[in-house]
């Protein structure tokens, strides 16, 4: 593969379809700027801010862009929350459709078939894979992205977190439960304030 | 692939690198500097990537998808031919493309991305809350309505507005819909078979009638 990519630029260069150094600033953006850290400050703002979490589910894609992440593969956001009752979890099972101004590029997993196959059908089955066991009464939607709208799953808010700053909560917020697979992580007991 | 066995367990990678091999990034770059062109929309690339045979399809990892896919687009409008893709060298005359990815435009493309909401040219035909039943939709080009929920029953919660078409845009043509999520119950899709309580499905209008 590293051949045939390799020809191909050189030749998409030669004709002057493309620029070599514009596809280094795309790689650039994606390695250094945009990733989940970006949805885990949404996230974060959402547990700290009343009002802010309530225009995140009221108007996702304003709310995100108001902290400054917009662009490619998230210009229609839609934030779920996960609470007691209600378990939200995001797949694309036609293709990969992530939401990458606020998580970056998806993870393998998420773009392979056992994922992209089996969440739909079998989500509690996936999450007990990424060590995720919810509760029986817990009512589990799976949210599969068909068109451009793109899903920010909003994790529960762990206990003990009280009068934490954003930045440490951020710390917490992992990308899998953003995607829904995973839970935001425990405060460690005694952790500082 | 919604539904389909036996791909085996999930497998997570802990502490999965961004990439797996220097070729991916490159795959990735040429990928969006291409679609900046606007030589094809991207539901004609999703076509590309999808209409590669299933065998191959499933056995390719996803970026060789996305190159398989990148060098088909390419040949098919002739802006490059096969025999230049195996050595890498120009033969032909390169076709004048109206634009192309600039280094100091790559920051401003990406943050605005590519909306897809239009002005809407006729009213919603449904309403939040409205039954609906996603029909047995099987056209022989590229659609996004998902073969678990076609000819099965469910409710609109949410109107997202007009949207450029998939099914129309993978064909080259300039169309838009109305978009709405439909929620599937679990057991409606799957019977019994199922951990899902509920699968929500974003579907364009004319993939939608009345239940």
């Amino acid at each position: 593969m590293d051949l045939r990519v390799r020809a191909l630029e050189s030749l998409l260069v030669e004709k002057g379809y493309v620029d070599s150094s514009a596809i280094d600033r795309v790689i650039e953006t994606y390695e250094t700027k945009v990733g989940p850290r970006n949805g885990a400050r949404v996230v974060a703002k959402a547990w700290s801010d009343r009002e802010f979490r309530a225009w995140l589910l009221q108007d996702a894609s304003a709310a995100i862009a108001s902290l400054g992440y917009t662009g490619r593969q998230g210009e229609h956001m839609v934030a779920l929350e996960n609470t007691q009752q209600v378990h939200n979890v995001v797949v694309c099972t036609l293709c990969s459709c992530y939401p990458w101004p606020v998580l970056g590029l998806p993870p393998v997993w998420y773009k392979s078939a056992p994922y992209r196959s089996r969440v739909v059908i079998d989500p509690r089955g996936v999450l007990e894979e990424f060590g995720v066991e919810l509760a029986p009464g817990v009512e589990v939607r799976v949210w599969d992205s068909t068109a451009e709208v793109r899903y920010l799953v909003l994790p529960q808010r762990p206990a003990g977190t009280e009068g934490w700053s954003e930045e440490q909560l951020a710390d917490l917020v992992t990308r899998n439960s953003m995607i829904g697979t995973g839970l935001a992580k425990q405060p460690r007991a005694g952790a500082a304030r | 692939m919604g539904g389909l066995q036996s791909f085996g367990p999930v497998e997570p990678e802990p502490n999965e690198p961004l990439f797996h091999a220097p070729w991916e990034k490159r795959a990735l770059g040429l990928t969006l500097a291409m679609g900046a062109t606007r030589q094809w929309s991207i539901d004609q690339s999703r076509a590309a990537r999808e209409s590669l045979p299933p065998a191959t399809y499933l056995s390719s990892s996803y970026y060789k998808i996305w190159v398989t896919a990148l060098e088909n687009l390419m040949v098919q409008r002739q802006l490059i031919s096969r025999e230049e893709l195996a050595d890498g060298r120009s033969r032909m005359s390169p076709v004048k493309l109206a634009r192309t990815l600039k280094p100091e435009d790559v920051p401003r493309a990406l943050a605005a991305g590519s909306p897809t909401i239009r002005e809407a040219q006729a009213p919603a035909r449904f309403t939040q809350g409205q039954h609906v039943r996603a029909k047995d939709w099987n056209p022989f080009t590229h659609t996004r309505l998902p073969r678990y929920c076609r000819g099965k029953r469910g409710t609109i919660v949410s109107v997202h507005g007009f949207h450029v078409f998939a099914d129309a845009s993978a064909q080259g043509r300039d169309e838009s819909q109305w978009l709405y999520g439909v929620r599937f119950e679990g057991e409606e899709l799957w019977g019994s078979f199922t951990t899902a309580s509920a699968v929500y499905v974003d579907c364009w209008e004319p993939y939608l009638e009345p239940a």
